[in-house]
């Protein structure tokens, strides 16, 4: 299978990678040849087979809904980018 | 306590150098009859990194008075009388394994400067334990990788030869194990990557039943696949060391809620009567000839030791890679879109707005190898597409389970090759990522069907380019919670045969 720039453009917009002309380029490359070796799962008849999420076929545990962890917002606010009085600073979103 | 061990490192230097090559075991009798003492021990160790370290950059961090402070609170507590089986063992963390106040990178420029808050579950057993953090190895990165090659803090280089890979991801912890860099080590294992570097640095590694060890704090690669597991010099020290990982944990949802098992019961059973299947797809087209001899010399071995051997197949392992690189990068892409440059991990220094600033973090912390899984599981899970490849892929995953299942009607364990070749070239398959994805043939089942996998060193090749014949792993996959017995069925190999033993020229 081969993907076009245009796929490989709108993925990477996606998966918020910025990346240039030549960048795309080589992805598009290899990602094509990475999906011709996916493709041979398409030839699997799998009518009738339930997906398999998990290795073991678990219900997920439920826990009570009360706290369980304690406010350690300083410790780690002390390993973020860019805080302020105890925010974290992005860009302006909102004018 | 401190003055004893050091008048007694003084006589008999002989004595502590010998312990480089001991098994834990030995390691804590000699502890607990106090002929050495763990902060000896553990400078020991520290000195050998400082001496290798700088040309097979195993370690990425390494805090010599951290570990030396653990060590000197583990001879008291030996002193005490409190010791455990790992008390003052000197282990090496895989770099994927969160650990308070220890620099945790993943291998990633993303975590380049990211300082762990807390310690995984991991980590907080070996530290009940007494063991003593040795430092936190090399990988690549975000574990995605077969060769080391993707750590953004460069290379490992394989000990019993400086050309060759160790294999990956977990290779730093390979090469530190082989150096004899560390007692032991942890890894992770998503795909392969416990056993193929075990393999390909002759040391002995297993990657236990999917859920058996809590992945709280262990960084997320591809969640439903992600196992940790222990990367030593024998299959009796990984059993020591699967007692201290393994266990239930409630802050990992998918941690199984079992009763704790001691993994050393059944290493002095004998084998006879044990059925070995060998799956007639591991020996067919591109398993190299010395490879496939080794495999086969080792059967042969575990016939003298009375087991007997089945002929089975697993008809689906061909599309264990296909299927691995369609669940593996979607789990990833999600596991991974955290990384915005928010609450930690890198921002880039120049933005206009909140997205240039997600799309430029992005960009500048991850690699080329983590960008294109990223980008292959965004458009697998991407509208339009998700059918045709993500639920395919979990059908099939279903499929290749049950190959395992129908196997082990005939069998008690599957052997085969962990990898296809012994260790290849720094930089010899590094433009063609399907070439390397390849190379995972052989292991990538074993985790798509949440089963045991483990990697024993059973011989060496035939001598490559570089004039060096290179380790060759022999694979023993098991059912689930059969961990035991795969350490039983390594240990009795190990008993009757040295290749475990032996060592890189040099170390």
């Amino acid at each position: 299978m081969s993907l076009s720039t245009a796929d490989v453009q709108k993925v990477a917009r996606l998966a918020r990678l910025a990346m240039n002309n030549e960048e795309i380029e080589a992805a598009r490359v290899q990602l094509s040849g990475i999906f011709e070796l996916i493709a041979q799962m398409q030839a699997v008849d799998t009518t009738g087979i339930a997906p398999m999420s998990h290795a073991q076929d678990l219900s997920q545990r439920l826990r009570e809904d009360c706290v369980t962890e304690t406010n350690q917002r300083e410790l780690f606010q002390s390993i973020a980018p860019q805080v302020e009085d105890g925010l974290y600073l992005v860009p302006q979103v909102i004018e | 306590m401190a003055r004893g061990g050091f008048f007694i490192l003084a006589s008999f230097p002989s004595l502590l150098n010998k312990m480089i090559n001991a098994s834990l075991k030995q390691l804590a009798d000699q502890l607990a009859a106090k002929k050495i003492s763990s902060v000896e021990l553990t400078k020991l160790y520290l000195d050998q990194i400082a001496t290798h370290n700088p040309v097979y950059n195993a370690y990425l961090s390494v805090n010599a008075k951290v570990s030396l402070a653990q060590a000197a609170a583990a001879d008291e507590r030996i002193a005490s009388g409190n010791g455990l089986p790992l008390t003052g063992i000197p282990i090496a963390q895989k770099d994927i394994f969160c650990a308070k106040g220890w620099r945790t990178t993943c291998g990633s420029k993303m975590l380049a400067d990211f300082i762990a808050p807390y310690d995984a579950h991991v980590i907080e057993q070996f530290n009940r334990a007494g063991a003593v953090n040795l430092g936190k190895t090399n990988m690549d990165e975000f574990a995605m990788g077969s060769s080391n090659e993707t750590s953004y803090f460069g290379p490992v280089r394989n000990p019993w030869n400086q050309k060759a890979v160790p294999g990956g991801s977990s290779g730093g912890a390979a090469s530190a194990v082989a150096a004899r860099l560390c007692a032991a080590a942890t890894g992770t294992d998503t795909g392969g990557s416990i056993r193929q570097p075990a393999s390909l640095c002759g040391i002995t590694g297993i990657k236990p039943t999917y859920g058996t060890v809590s992945r709280y704090g262990m960084i997320a690669f591809a969640s439903s696949l992600d196992q940790a597991g222990p990367m030593a010099k024998s299959a009796e020290d990984c059993a020591l060391m699967l007692n201290v990982m393994t266990g239930f944990d409630e802050r990992d949802s998918t941690s199984l809620q079992r009763e704790k098992e001691d993994y050393t019961r059944d290493l002095t059973k004998p084998l006879a009567g044990l059925r070995i299947g060998l799956p007639k797809e591991f020996f067919a087209e591109g398993l190299s000839s010395d490879v496939g001899a080794r495999i086969q010399e080792a059967i042969a071995e575990y016939r003298k030791l009375g087991a007997s051997i089945v002929g089975i197949s697993l008809p689906n392992t061909k599309l264990a890679v296909p299927v691995y690189y369609v669940l593996a990068p979607a789990e990833a892409s999600s596991n991974l879109s955290r990384y915005d440059g928010v609450r930690y991990g890198h921002r880039a220094d120049e933005y206009t707005d909140l997205a240039d600033m997600y799309e430029k973090s992005r960009s500048q912390g991850f690699g080329e190898e983590v960008k294109r899984r990223i980008m292959i599981g965004t458009y697998v899970l991407s509208h339009g597409y998700y059918d045709a490849y993500y639920l395919q892929a979990q059908k099939i995953r279903r499929l290749i389970a049950q190959d395992f299942t129908d196997a082990f009607k005939q069998c008690d364990v599957i052997m085969g090759p962990t990898s296809p070749s012994t260790a290849f070239n720094l930089g010899e398959k590094g433009d063609d990522p399907v070439q390397m994805y390849l190379s995972d043939i052989y292991t990538i089942a074993v985790n798509l069907a949440g089963l045991p996998g483990m990697s024993i060193p059973c011989g060496f090749g035939d001598a490559c380019a570089n004039n060096t014949a290179m380790p060759v792993g022999l694979q023993i996959i098991g059912n689930y919670f059969d961990e035991a017995r795969m350490l039983n069925v390594a240990h009795q190999y190990q008993l009757a045969t040295d290749w475990h033993t032996r060592r890189p020229q040099g170390f």
